[in-house]
């Protein structure tokens, strides 16, 4: 395996799980959601894919169990936030709090012991191609689930009807609730769906990433994804470059490091999140398209009988 | 949460402790702030193993409290002083970065002593320091992955540039050195204590890069599952990894807290302690080696000697002649380093290929 190719599938494996996150969120904020609480959903899901992989043996048991749960977790934030009207940011925040509590409680009996890895998938003779064998054909299947599901929210979103109903619920409440949309409805579905995307990514980090179960093992991934959907512009498309771009500015720093170029290794570490900032900014510079693009009523609270 | 939880915790004990004095005067209490998570099964996850060893070795004459995941900054400030206010009898703060924030709380609280681990500085007379002298354990590790290395590289994951970190990759150069003088070492700094997904990207980085050894100084048994992966050997830290590499795990440096903690809080209890500075290796059963494992047996018998020598006093790791990486000379024949100049430890040994950030 040619060291390009090495680090190619790495980078891969580095996107992969802010990509799912991301994903999921941009849509509930494309709803008009916005919840912090990624962090907390992802750690609860990797606990939940690790511990029942674990227990089962089966690691895909386990990547479902994370997508339930995740979107279960979402479902507390959705039903405070939409149905009782709180604050949003404050509950997002709450929600990440105790995701990481409650995953440490429950993970106590899984700490030090080694997990199930969920395979990759190996075609014969295409993921034996040169350079682009293993990263086409060879990755672990949750790796094709992030790419199908970023096409897949990017037709929904902007090419179907439920999608533009869904922008629109996002953009104004109030005159989609006039028009007979049931907002509180879809909000509530789009929250869940990013509950069960950010429960798959923590699932990745927890079954293939590093198969392991320790506390906090999201290290801030969570946060990351949140700040790339906001610099994408909420564009699907954009999501995957910023996702890409960090995990490959992330393993190419490690690379200049390990290969001794003498750049200060601060300086590296804190080059994927500036230069990911720099060129999401860069793309969604047109004031006016970014204008069109964020969702108007992003956080705002809604009430139907107001 | 768990943070939180235990902080209610330590109010409802304050609360307690208003109301009936008396029962709290029989009972020392000890609490702990750790700047990992307890269950990253590395570094606070060892202090916290020290913890269980004191309950257990008091009974009853010992409560304790403990807060994880403190981040190294102004919180930790407010949660060793929330400690001092909650009548813990003693804390004991263990990370390099609690420095400053311990010896500031000490000022205020003279009457509950202060331990912090892995520093230097004792400001007022009711903080003590105490460290482990792991770079004797990081010497053995460096002949070991000289013998065994083929490609005659090894990896290191690395934290932060502080004197700790550092001795520590000089003490492996130093013992690979003795071994294989061309030996290399290739660092990659993560600039985190803990983070499973980017040590694991450090480590395949590494092994991409030909090393076919592997050492960490940060907290998680990422880098031993991607050297298990890759069918490459790799290092323990902190505590022992061989379940997650029973094929690749050659030896650990295992940190051994618990009979320390159980003299200190012992000295509190009894009304004996005194302010110190301790820094205890091997000899002292600080610092122990996970079995030596997944190695021919000739090589586990040079550690072994080598272990033992160092146990014994009768070698020091740092004995010169040794340069410093500009090919100046810095400890002549025979001479060994000074505990001081170990403790500030800014510069790399000859031989290693990194440039140290600063």
């Amino acid at each position: 395996m040619g060291m390009l190719e090495a680090i190619l599938l790495t980078v891969a494996t580095a996107a992969t799980p802010l990509l799912l996150a991301a994903i999921g969120e941009l849509v509930s904020e494309r709803s008009g959601v916005l919840n912090l609480g990624v962090e907390g959903m992802m750690i609860m899901g990797a606990v939940t894919g690790f511990g029942v992989a674990l227990t089962t043996g089966s690691p895909w048991l386990g990547v479902f169990a994370a997508i339930a749960v995740g979107a279960l977790f979402s479902l507390l934030f959705a039903f405070l936030t939409l149905t009782l009207v709180t604050n949003q940011v404050a509950t997002g925040l709450a929600l990440t709090l105790l995701g990481l509590g409650l995953s440490g409680m429950l993970g106590e009996g899984f700490v030090g012991r080694p997990g199930v890895k969920l395979t990759a998938i190996d075609i014969p003779v295409l993921s034996d191609l040169p350079l682009v064998g293993k990263l086409v054909f060879g990755q672990d299947p949750l790796f094709y689930v992030s790419i199908a599901l970023t096409a897949a929210v990017a037709y929904f979103l902007f090419y179907t009807r439920a999608g533009l109903t869904l922008r629109s619920v996002g953009d104004n409440h109030g005159s989609a609730h006039a028009l007979g949309i049931r907002v509180i409805l879809i909000r509530y579905l789009a929250v869940m769906f990013g509950g069960a995307c950010a429960g798959l990514a923590g699932a990745y980090l927890s079954l293939v990433y590093t198969p392991q179960w320790v506390e906090n093992m999201t290290a801030g991934r969570g946060w990351i994804a949140l700040a790339l959907v906001v610099f994408a512009s909420w564009r699907p498309w954009r999501v995957f470059a910023g996702a890409y771009l960090f995990g490959a500015v992330t393993i190419g720093q490690l690379h200049a490091q390990a290969l001794g170029f003498g750049i200060p290794s601060q300086l590296l570490s804190s080059l994927p999140y500036l230069a990911t900032i720099v060129v999401l900014v860069l793309i969604s510079r047109n004031r006016r398209l970014t204008m069109v693009n964020t969702p108007a009523s992003l956080g705002r609270p809604f009430v139907p009988d107001r | 949460m768990t943070k939180t939880l235990t902080t209610l915790a330590a109010a409802a004990a304050l609360t307690a402790l208003g109301a009936s004095g008396a029962a709290a005067q029989d009972a020392t209490k000890a609490c702990y702030i750790y700047v990992g998570p307890i269950g990253d099964f590395g570094w606070s996850y060892q202090h916290h193993q020290g913890l269980l060893e004191v309950e257990e070795a008091m009974g009853d004459d010992v409560e304790t409290a403990y807060l994880e995941s403190v981040p190294e900054g102004a919180d930790a400030e407010r949660a060793i002083e929330r400690f001092a206010r909650s009548g813990c009898d003693i804390v004991f703060t263990t990370s390099f970065g609690f420095m400053d924030a311990t010896n500031k709380v000490a000022g205020k609280f003279p009457d509950v002593k202060f331990e912090h681990a892995t520093g230097y500085k004792r400001e007022h007379p009711n903080v003590a320091t105490y460290n482990s002298r792991f770079y004797e354990g990081r010497y053995v590790q460096g002949v070991i992955a000289a013998k065994l290395s083929e490609a005659g590289v090894a990896g290191y994951i690395a934290s932060f540039p502080i004197p700790e970190v550092v001795r520590g990759i000089n003490s492996f150069m130093l013992g690979a050195q003795s071994v294989n003088p061309d030996f290399k070492v290739k660092v990659v700094w993560a600039n985190t204590w803990f983070d499973p997904g980017k040590e694991a990207d450090a480590a395949k980085a590494l092994v991409d890069q030909g090393v076919d050894i592997i050492t960490q100084h940060t907290d998680s048994t990422a880098p031993m599952q991607v050297a298990a992966e890759r069918g490459i050997k790799a290092f323990g830290q902190a505590s022992d990894m061989i379940e997650f590499g029973p094929d690749t795990q050659l030896t650990s440096i295992v940190d051994d807290w618990g009979p320390y903690y159980i003299e200190r809080v012992k000295a509190v209890h009894e009304g004996t302690w005194e302010q110190h500075d301790v820094w205890a290796g091997m000899a002292e059963g600080h610092v122990v080696m996970a079995p030596y494992t997944n190695m021919p047996d000739d090589v586990k018998q040079m550690a072994e000697e080598v272990e033992a020598k160092i146990k014994s006093g009768e070698f020091h790791p740092f004995t010169g002649p040794v340069n410093k990486q500009d090919g100046s000379a810095w400890l002549a024949e025979g001479d060994t380093a000074s505990d001081e100049e170990l403790l500030g430890m800014n510069f790399y040994v000859e031989g290693v290929d990194d440039k140290l950030p600063n």
